[in-house]
């Protein structure tokens, strides 16, 4: 399984990338192979404000929706609505064109509740 | 149920082997999928597949009275079967609810091979057993009311779901399929028609049936054969295509068709009528267990009745359990749901109040507090173009 190591990571196996003073985030490759093919995307609101480990956008496969959360407490300023016609992005390119949403973020510090790509391999096995 | 507590088929090592995702399954271990649900429904409409049925459950009933006994068990008429052929069929309570749907198999002019559904085995046996043994010691006041004259119980039964594997073979190239592995000069069976082949040392009873829609083949054997014939099959497929697919692929295939799975779209809370399935129910027939109850929802038609709809649009799929709605008001619920591979868009099966059931009428789906538009539709929801 591909876990690129300059991104972080949730236990719900969302993956984040820093981009100023926002993140960019989606799911890993792991979680998109365990999803199987995603048939749906549902994203959240523009503008609207999230808490950690709040269930903000929803992913669809053939069999199963799933809740994506917001990994940290921010604000929604960016959609993929790629996604919205092309769901498959997610299993075809997770980490690069499959992204679901870009948070702005008030605290930096919440990231170090994440994991880093090792200890994120460690938890995928 | 813990992991430790599932049954495993003797195919399981093959599943794991060839890395298909595991899920437990009516108390089975079962291959959800091997590579996409997607990829493994459409090398069945387009080509074939072949989908472990181990799980299910095989019962052998024989006796002088095995068929009178049988058809005050069953809906449908046992009478219909010559030696070889099937039918579908449904195990009811007394209140007319569905225990099980299955097949029989007339195997010989009184010996009878009935396949279960994998979650219903021990229900169907003991419901079974205990009428059968009611009525050896002749306390027919215990049993459905008719059925105190109604059939003698020189009748075996038999648990043989531990001795026997299964595989479904479907698609349009499982004759192509067949000829391969069996020679030009074997025939299938009819459809519908059971027959016993013995190719390589192995013994199989093989029917012309399945849960697809596409022509296909059941086909049952020994446990310690099945991983021969598996890999045989797989070998001798890949030519045509083949590919092994999951219970996945199996539920949007089945969906499609319209072909009810039971614990979703059809319970004990509802009736072989209610289901739209009336078709497998003889009424002419004096007595069997609920012929009353189905009589009178006949009469006076089902107070719900189970659909197949289509989502209108772009929208999520559905799902069981969500809400189904017409001019804002609560009409039934979704017991199947899914998105189409074949047509690309959501389809499902509800439960509906009866005076909204007409063919084209215009519903609303409720998915996470929002209502999708959506419409009743005519069975089957995939037709082969």
């Amino acid at each position: 399984m591909n876990v690129p190591d300059d991104l972080l990571y949730t236990e719900s196996h969302e993956w984040l990338k820093r981009e100023g003073e926002n993140v960019r985030v989606g799911v890993t490759d792991h979680a998109q192979a365990e999803l199987t093919d995603v048939v749906y995307v549902e994203l959240p609101k523009m503008d609207r404000e999230a808490n950690a480990r709040e269930a903000i956008a929803v992913v669809e496969s053939v069999k199963a929706a799933s809740d994506i959360y917001a990994p940290v407490k921010g604000k929604v300023v960016d959609v993929n609505k790629a996604l919205e016609s092309n769901p498959a992005l997610i299993n075809s390119d997770p980490f690069g064109q499959g992204w679901i949403f870009v948070l702005k973020i008030g605290n930096a510090d919440d990231l170090k509740q994440l994991k880093d790509a090792a200890a994120y391999r460690k938890q995928i096995g | 149920v813990s992991e430790a507590a599932q049954k495993t088929t003797p195919l399981y090592q093959e599943h794991v082997r060839r890395g298909a995702k595991i899920i437990p399954f009516g108390g089975w271990l079962m291959p959800v999928q091997y590579t996409s649900i997607v990829e493994e429904h459409q090398a069945v409409r387009n080509n074939v597949g072949i989908f472990d049925i181990s799980h299910m459950g095989q019962f052998i009933i024989e006796g002088a009275s095995a068929g009178a006994w049988l058809n005050t068990m069953l809906t449908n008429n046992i009478d219909k079967l010559d030696v070889g052929t099937g039918q579908y069929t449904f195990l009811l309570n007394q209140t007319g609810g569905i225990i099980d749907d299955l097949i029989v198999y007339r195997i010989g002019d009184q010996q009878f091979l009935l396949v279960v559904n994998a979650a219903r085995v021990e229900e169907d046996f003991a419901w079974l057993d205990r009428d059968l043994r009611l009525c050896k010691q002749g306390r027919s006041p215990d049993r459905p009311s008719g059925l105190e004259t109604a059939a003698p119980c020189n009748v075996d039964l038999k648990n043989r779901s531990a001795n026997f594997g299964g595989v479904a073979i479907q698609g349009p190239k499982v004759v192509d399929l067949f000829h391969t592995l069996l020679g030009n000069d074997v025939d299938l069976p009819a459809r519908n028609h059971i027959v016993d082949l013995e190719p390589g040392g192995m013994r199989l009873a093989m029917a012309r049936t399945g849960y697809t829609g596409e022509d296909g083949v059941e086909v049952f054997f020994r446990a310690e054969d099945a991983a021969k014939l598996w890999n045989l099959v797989l070998e001798k497929g890949n030519q045509f295509g083949i590919k092994p697919c999951g219970l996945g692929a199996r539920d949007t295939l089945r969906l499609e068709m319209c072909y009810p799975l039971n614990g979703s779209d059809l319970s004990p809370e509802h009736n072989p009528i209610e289901a739209g399935l009336g078709f497998f129910v003889d009424l002419n027939k004096p007595n069997f267990t609920g012929r009353d109850v189905l009589q009178r929802a006949k009469e006076n038609g089902p107070a719900q009745k189970l659909v197949p709809f289509r989502m209108e649009g772009k929208g999520p799929p559905p799902r069981p359990h969500y809400s189904v709605f017409r001019n804002g008001e609560r009409i039934g619920e979704v017991t199947s749901g899914t998105l189409s591979p074949s047509l690309n868009y959501g389809i499902g099966m509800a439960y509906l109040s009866a005076p909204h059931t007409k063919i084209g009428t215009k519903i609303e789906i409720e998915i996470r507090g929002q209502k999708f538009p959506a419409t009743i539709e005519k069975k089957p929801l995939y037709k082969k173009s």
